[in-house]
């Protein structure tokens, strides 16, 4: 226990006297909590429309200034033919094109029925589906009214069914609430696992590991004083940024502190655990950073932060499960946002603890003293 | 000319020797393109929903048949109670509740309207309003049921035609995206971790004593990064025609033209980055920390940058990715030409001058 | 007097690579031992053994009465190590890692003060306590390092090719301080290749292609091989090495 002492002091004074490591470690992760939620924004505002109005009726007329007043939509232009409005698409100018065909009313007051045609650009999937969803939604609106003032309005005598949402948790659906809170868990992630699969690497480089291991001393100690003061530090900068959540989105977690605090010490855990193996593996920086790099980079994009895991085919599902930031992403969503409990979250805590207790168990089998 | 050509030599050997590296710089692109092209979606479907039927009568029972046969929604147990939602949502297990009132059937059958509550867990806002969304969808289908039996006039009917993508995949989307950022991230860490390194070292001291214009160390580091990222390019269109299905559909030679420009620019800001740091460890935590999540945002393939803040949008300008990421999806997906692309080409190209021109007076300055 | 290292028969196999082959000597207490031989001859491979870093194919080896196999804790309490990398750490000063590496030998912090006014007044570094060991000369960190090697007050302090680099001045000043540690009991096992450093020690051996090809003092060895210094004597033997680096 003494010699663990000793082993802190070292670390924290050699991290403390890396003055420049150390201010980059608080304001990176400081200025990208602060700026990136707000890049991060599903709500679709300025949906692009291209329209083509081959009737120039009042029904048309209508519909479009429907369309242009709901705040979803903002007109690119009007174009004359549906392959001219395809140009505005493919020049990204447009994100969908509305195409009202020639008799368009006439055809409606004849027949009773006649087609729109939309067409999106869907590569962009959010946009499209949203785009499109909210496009039809508005002619649905639009048919209703039509029909009503057809009637002479006279109440509709149809019969109907309306939905009323409600929206809990975050009925201003506010998407900074949803994205800090995983925005802070991968600022972590690269913290932890980075840096500790440096610090070891480094005296691995440096040759200070052979001084070490003609000591007395025991593996176990040396592994967690290093480790840590990579806790620690991911522990302040993880307060930190719940203190800017808090400040500058005002975002004040539901659940207990107590929850959130016990969860991140089993995801460092596990982290930690990540970084100790890259270390392993690693005799130099440069390898140990690609490795990290490696990782770091597939959680960023998989762990469910920016997309949905439960839009992914099933085996990446269970892919992403073996991933420990998966599992603090939504325990922080839920405790924050929702006030989860530990008791709503066991499946998770205990997910992180087995990921950790794998990592940990093999960097230590592979860290080997003496080969 | 003799003198750089022993030098790229030598940087080749480098990299090459160590297979670690050499694994993440092949490895990384590989695996990310096969992962994410394969998994990544931004559609929303079999979502995991309650229904809590107080009516219990033959519409509420065709509802949730309809509901349930929906390719979005996963019905989970009906539940008895909203006293149950509660937990159910604390615990993460559903998105959303669909709710009948005891008197649904009879208010439509008396006053001819009826409501259904809809209870998401809007603290994914995304989720919630896209599956509101659908669910309003199928009740209107069933209201125009309703309303074809009482024989109800003008039915417009909305014709729509999802263009380049039709079935809404992921992989047109993330795979112009994780191309932009793999090479991006890597040419950049790459860069300027191998210059610190020789900083590091002191074998920079070396190399400058030595006969040799600084602008050939400079650039004899660059080369064997282009070199891989160019085989890097390759090997991504290769997988994503083979696996994803996604062929170039515009000139390649275009592509390739743009993507080694596009290296380049990664590459010069690798070196800015390099002349900054003291230690590896500094060049790699700001390579890493400081530009993975900018990079991954400010793209654009995850979130439009025109939602974004102007100051956001100002930064996403400033980004190599963002205008690389546009001529991807023009030209290889698109298969537009080059009138379509000349705008962002020519704003890589100045970036490329700008970037390279200040990193190579500040390396000289350096020296001196 | 019991010897402080005995080796019989001493052996390290990478595969069919023989490092070491059956090595056998001993080592007196205060002894200055020194350990040559070409780079790849085994000399490092033998000292790892030797230190407890690294588990030996067979043979049988004590240091200090302990097991090379199964006793490598108590080995390590009674040993220093200072490796041809400089292996303090020079983001600390130079008190700080004195008060490191007395730390995690278990020593108390009251000793580890007092030892460590001790070493800096014996450096005559008392100006720098302060200075990081990045600012240090290298002739100064050297001696530091020894310094640290010797803080716990091991009985064995091994030494691998501690003067590397060290201008010629410094190397004696080196020396006089190993000679000091020598006198208060320290066995010093010392790889080199120095051959005017080989002239200091008591004993010295010549390693080859992984045997001991000869092991005296300098002037025995002189005499044996009818030449005047260490270095040709030592030519000698190492032009009949079969493998090389």
């Amino acid at each position: 226990m003494k010699t663990l002492f000793f082993l802190l002091e070292k670390e924290f004074k050699q991290l403390m006297r890396n003055k420049g490591v150390i201010r980059t470690l608080f304001i990176m992760p400081a200025v990208q909590l602060i700026l990136m939620p707000m890049a991060a924004d599903y709500s679709v505002k300025n949906i692009h429309i291209a329209v083509v109005d081959n009737d120039h009726s009042t029904y048309s007329q209508k519909l479009i200034n429907k369309i242009k007043s709901s705040g979803y939509f903002t007109l690119t232009g009007y174009a004359p033919s549906y392959k001219e409005a395809l140009v505005l698409v493919e020049q990204d100018k447009a994100d969908l094109t509305l195409h009202i065909p020639a008799g368009f009313e006439r055809t409606l007051v004849r027949e009773n029925t006649e087609k729109i045609y939309v067409a999106i650009n869907a590569i962009s999937g959010t946009k499209a589906s949203l785009g499109g969803a909210y496009l039809t939604s508005i002619m649905q609106d639009f048919n209703n009214q039509i029909r009503l003032q057809w009637l002479h309005g006279t109440p509709d005598n149809t019969p109907q069914v309306t939905v009323a949402p409600y929206y809990w948790y975050n009925p201003f659906m506010d998407y900074h609430l949803y994205m800090v809170p995983g925005i802070l868990v991968t600022l972590i992630t690269a913290l932890a696992a980075m840096q500790s699969a440096f610090n070891i690497v480094a005296e691995k480089e440096s040759g200070t590991i052979e001084q070490i291991n003609v000591t007395p001393i025991k593996k176990h100690i040396f592994i967690i004083g290093k480790l840590l003061p990579f806790l620690v530090l991911a522990t302040l900068v993880f307060t930190m940024g719940l203190i800017l959540a808090r400040v500058i989105y005002g975002i004040v977690p539901l659940g207990s502190l107590v929850t959130l605090y016990l969860s991140l010490i089993m995801y460092l855990f596990a982290m930690l655990g990540l970084g100790l193996l890259i270390s392993t593996y690693s005799n130099t920086q440069m390898q140990a950073m690609s490795l990290a790099f490696f990782f770091i980079n597939i959680f960023n994009m998989l762990s469910g932060v920016f997309t949905s895991i439960d839009s992914m085919p099933l085996w990446a599902q269970y892919i992403v499960e073996t991933f420990p930031p998966s599992h603090f992403i939504k325990i922080m969503r839920m405790v924050v946002l929702k006030g989860s409990g530990l008791g709503d979250i066991t499946y998770h805590l205990a997910a992180m603890f087995v990921i950790g207790l794998v990592f940990n168990t093999w960097a230590v089998l592979n860290y080997s003293k003496r080969s | 000319m003799k003198q750089l050509l022993v030098f790229i030599r030598k940087e080749f050997l480098q990299v090459f020797r160590d297979r670690k590296t050499l694994l993440m710089l092949f490895g990384l692109p590989i695996a990310q393109i096969v992962l994410f092209g394969f998994a990544l979606s931004t559609e929303i479907k079999d979502s995991k929903i309650v229904v809590v039927d107080y009516a219990k009568d033959e519409t509420s029972t065709q509802i949730i048949t309809k509901i349930a046969g929906s390719r979005y929604f996963d019905v989970q147990q009906s539940l008895q109670s909203t006293a149950q939602l509660e937990a159910a949502f604390k615990k993460g297990i559903i998105k959303m509740a669909v709710v009948f009132p005891a008197n649904f059937s009879k208010d439509l059958l008396h006053t001819n309207h009826a409501t259904i509550q809809i209870i998401a867990d809007a603290s994914d806002p995304n989720t919630a309003t896209t599956i509101t969304n659908y669910i309003t969808n199928i009740i209107n289908t069933y209201n125009v049921q309703l309303a074809n039996a009482a024989g109800q006039p003008l039915q417009i009917v909305p014709e729509v035609q999802m263009l380049y993508n039709p079935e809404l995949k992921g992989a047109p989307n993330f795979v112009p995206g994780v191309m932009a950022l793999v090479l991006m991230l890597v040419c950049t860490m790459m860069t300027s971790v191998t210059i610190v390194k020789e900083k590091e070292l002191g074998t920079m001291e070396i190399l400058l004593v030595s006969p040799f214009k600084p602008i050939y160390i400079i650039f004899s580091k660059l080369v064997p990064n282009l070199i891989i990222s160019i085989v890097n390019l390759f090997i991504i269109l290769i997988l994503s025609s083979v696996f994803l299905d996604l062929q170039v559909k515009g000139s390649l030679l275009l592509l390739v033209f743009a993507t080694t420009l596009f290296i380049v620019t990664s590459l010069s800001v690798g070196l800015l980055l390099s002349i900054g740091a003291k230690t590896q460890q500094a060049a790699m935590t700001s390579s890493l920390m400081g530009m993975m999540l900018p990079t991954m945002l400010l793209t654009g393939f995850l979130f439009p940058i025109e939602n974004m803040p102007w100051l956001l949008q100002v930064l996403a300008n400033l980004v190599p990715s963002r205008w690389f990421f546009i001529i991807v999806k023009r030209v290889m997906l698109e298969g537009l030409g080059f009138a379509a692309v000349w705008k962002e080409i020519l704003i890589l190209v100045a970036m490329c001058a700008f970037l390279l021109t200040i990193s190579l007076r500040s390396f000289k300055i350096r020296l001196q | 007097m019991r010897p402080v290292i005995k080796t019989d028969k001493l052996t390290k196999r990478f595969g069919a690579f023989v490092a070491a082959n059956e090595l056998t000597f001993e080592v007196e207490k205060g002894e200055i031992f020194g350990f040559l031989g070409a780079n790849g001859a085994g000399k490092t491979t033998a000292m790892r053994m030797l230190c407890g870093l690294l588990m030996p194919s067979s043979g049988k080896a004590t240091i200090a009465g302990f097991d090379v196999y199964t006793q490598t804790d108590q080995i390590k309490r009674r040993i220093g190590y200072m490796s041809q990398k400089f292996s303090l750490y020079d983001d600390l000063t130079v008190t700080e890692n004195i008060r490191f590496y007395g730390g995690i030998y278990g020593m108390e912090i009251k000793e580890i003060k007092a030892k460590t006014l001790e070493l800096l007044a014996e450096l005559q570094l008392e100006k720098e306590a302060k200075t990081l060991v990045r600012d240090l000369p290298l002739g100064w960190k050297q001696k530091l390092a020894f310094s640290v090697s010797l803080v716990h007050s091991p009985d064995i302090v091994f030494l691998d090719e501690p003067t590397g680099g060290v201008d010629p001045v410094t190397r004696r000043q080196f020396w006089d301080l190993i000679y000091h540690a020598a006198d208060k009991g320290v066995t010093v096992f010392v790889t080199t290749h120095y051959m005017d450093e080989a002239e200091y020690c008591n004993r010295v051996s010549i390693m080859v292609d992984g045997v001991i090809a000869a092991l005296d003092s300098p002037a025995k060895l002189k005499k044996k091989y009818g030449y005047d210094n260490i270095e040709d004597v030592f030519y000698e033997l190492a032009r009949k090495a079969k493998r090389s680096e």
